[in-house]
């Protein structure tokens, strides 16, 4: 019997999990460090040490001559640029996808109990689309944003563009996922209301669905904004514009202190826009 | 309409929705202007090239990638390739996550406040000046150390750790480690500032040292939490660890950047050549 005094330091019941959990963590564990080839001494020996001094002392004090920064104002606005038309395309995938990849609005539910019931065809067409948006988004999202730059930094040259793209998709994927899921959650009342006063589809997407879900809608839009722009500052490294590219030249160059004037920039405006966006949240 | 400067909105409450606006109904056009116009500054700033992307060039570009997609190369070879990158990426991401558990949790407790310098724990010191500022040193020293760790993205660390111990598997671990080790910090933190006072309280009454209140107190609280929020954290560093090939720090990203990379210098080898 368990004691309901101590129910943390009960014995009684001897689970083989614990110790298979740990077998299984430990292999784990040996087999990852052999694996990574963990060099320990690497970091202290005289080239790590050495190269550790190097980096250190060269990013005291940060570049900030005026000829410096002004370099850098062009990229930090592309960064930001950047991550705005991104978030812009995304939301131009995500959201009409994102609808068709509703269960509740696309397929079942009380909005088409009426049409599909007697038609196993339109039912299997209907379903098929949803399968199929719900495919794509997986897709456009399982592919992670840095690998859509890189192959649209080939398919379309050098620069924001590519960046913009990269965004785009993976970001598009995401939104659409999260925006079927917010749209799945709705509460059907209003639109079993709508519908028995004789709305037609798109009224009911417009005056039930839509006011439920907006404030949802954007303020996750917004959060992914956010991460849009950490984003969109890093693909620069596989040459898609922004501040990225500038770290990456400024690292070949070993100019460590351009690369911390660089991080301080970053995080100046990541701040910014965290602040904005939580600003503009507040007031949702 | 009711009268706004009564303020008695029992008489006629508004239908929702249909509030009375007054000034706010112009500060909602400025921001929708600024909104706009932040929308073609940064269209026409990110060199967009649409027409381009759809050109008959740029789609026939596209299509050839994707044709060259398929079949899938399913080669003993490359699939043998494929699964050591898999296994590599698994390893970079386990390891990296279990080093940021342990920057996380060994800093976290000095970044919180409660158990620095007030609440509960020290509402029976003498607040003296020099010894609430003795407790904030290590405070504002965490605080900020998490803060560094977590704002330099994966990729950065990345190529910090390659130029320090160069190319592998090594690096991207450490850089995972690092970055998460911020993220989990911060995270570890909130569920610091959110545990339940009772048990704590109860450990005071009965004497414990602060010391002691962590480890019976606290800590049951918090280290399910902590757990969860790590394996959270893995997860997201399984992709992250996929990517982080791309500055040479191993895992799969080597070898889809090495893939893609063979397949466009092929293909314009190719294109030259038809031309």
């Amino acid at each position: 019997m368990k004691s309901p005094a101590r129910p943390y330091f009960n014995n009684s019941q001897k689970s083989v999990f614990p110790y298979l959990f740990g077998v299984v963590f430990l292999l784990a564990l040996v087999d990852s460090w052999r694996r990574v080839g963990v060099d320990l001494p690497l970091l202290f020996e005289r080239q790590g040490r050495e190269n550790l001094f190097k980096f250190a002392t060269g990013m005291f004090p940060p570049e900030h001559s005026a000829q410096f920064l002004s370099l850098m104002l062009r990229p930090s606005l592309e960064t930001i640029q950047i991550s705005v038309v991104g978030t812009l395309i995304a939301i131009a995938i995500g959201f009409p996808f994102g609808i068709l990849a509703t269960r509740n609005f696309s397929v079942g539910g009380i909005l088409n109990e009426a049409d599909t019931s007697g038609a196993p065809a339109r039912y299997a067409l209907r379903l098929s689309i949803y399968f199929a948006s719900r495919g794509l988004l997986s897709l456009f999202r399982a592919i992670p944003e840095f690998v859509w730059a890189f192959m649209f930094v080939r398919a379309v040259g050098l620069g924001p563009f590519p960046g913009v793209l990269a965004i785009g998709i993976a970001y598009g994927g995401m939104l659409g996922k999260v925006y079927s899921e917010i749209f799945e959650a709705v509460n059907p009342r209003p639109l079993e209301a709508l519908q028995s006063t004789g709305a037609n589809k798109l009224q009911i997407f417009f005056y039930g669905w839509l006011p439920q879900v907006l404030p949802n809608f954007v303020s996750y839009t917004l959060y992914r904004w956010e991460c849009a722009v950490r984003a969109s500052a890093v693909l620069g490294l596989v040459g898609a514009g922004g501040l990225g590219q500038q770290i990456e030249i400024s690292m070949r160059m070993f100019n460590f202190n351009e690369v911390l004037t660089i991080l301080i920039i970053l995080f100046a405006m990541v701040a910014a826009v965290d602040i904005l966006s939580s600003k503009v949240r507040a007031v949702l | 309409m009711i009268d706004e400067t009564s303020g008695d909105k029992s008489v006629a409450m508004p239908w929702p929705g249909h509030e009375p606006r007054g000034g706010a109904a112009l500060a909602n056009w400025l921001i929708t202007a600024g909104v706009l116009a932040l929308f073609v500054w940064s269209y026409y700033g990110s060199d967009i090239r649409l027409d381009e992307l759809f050109s008959r060039e740029g789609g026939g570009q596209i299509l050839f990638y994707i044709r060259k997609l398929f079949p899938p190369d399913l080669s003993a070879a490359t699939l043998q390739q494929a699964l050591r990158g898999a296994v590599e990426t698994f390893a970079i991401s386990f390891l990296g996550t279990l080093l940021a558990f342990a920057i996380g949790l060994s800093i976290v407790f000095f970044a919180s406040r409660n158990l620095m310098y007030s609440g509960l724990l020290y509402e029976m010191e003498p607040s003296e000046w020099w010894r609430r500022a003795f407790r904030m040193v290590p405070y504002l020293t965490a605080k900020s150390l998490l803060n560094i760790l977590r704002t330099i993205p994966e990729i950065v660390w990345a190529l910090i750790f390659v130029f320090i111990v160069g190319l592998g598997p090594f690096p991207g671990t450490l850089a995972l480690g690092f970055h998460t080790g911020g993220v989990l910090g911060k995270l570890f933190g909130e569920v610091l500032d959110d545990v339940d006072y009772q048990p704590i309280e109860s450990l005071q009454s009965t004497g414990a040292s602060r010391l002691q209140i962590l480890f019976y107190g606290i800590a049951p609280q918090v280290l399910p939490q902590f757990i969860s929020y790590t394996l959270y954290r893995w997860e997201v560093n399984i992709r992250v660890a996929a990517v982080l090939g791309f500055v040479g720090a191993g895992g799969l990203g080597q070898r889809i950047q090495i893939a893609i990379s063979l397949f466009l210098e092929l293909s314009a080898y190719l294109r030259r050549k038809a031309i």
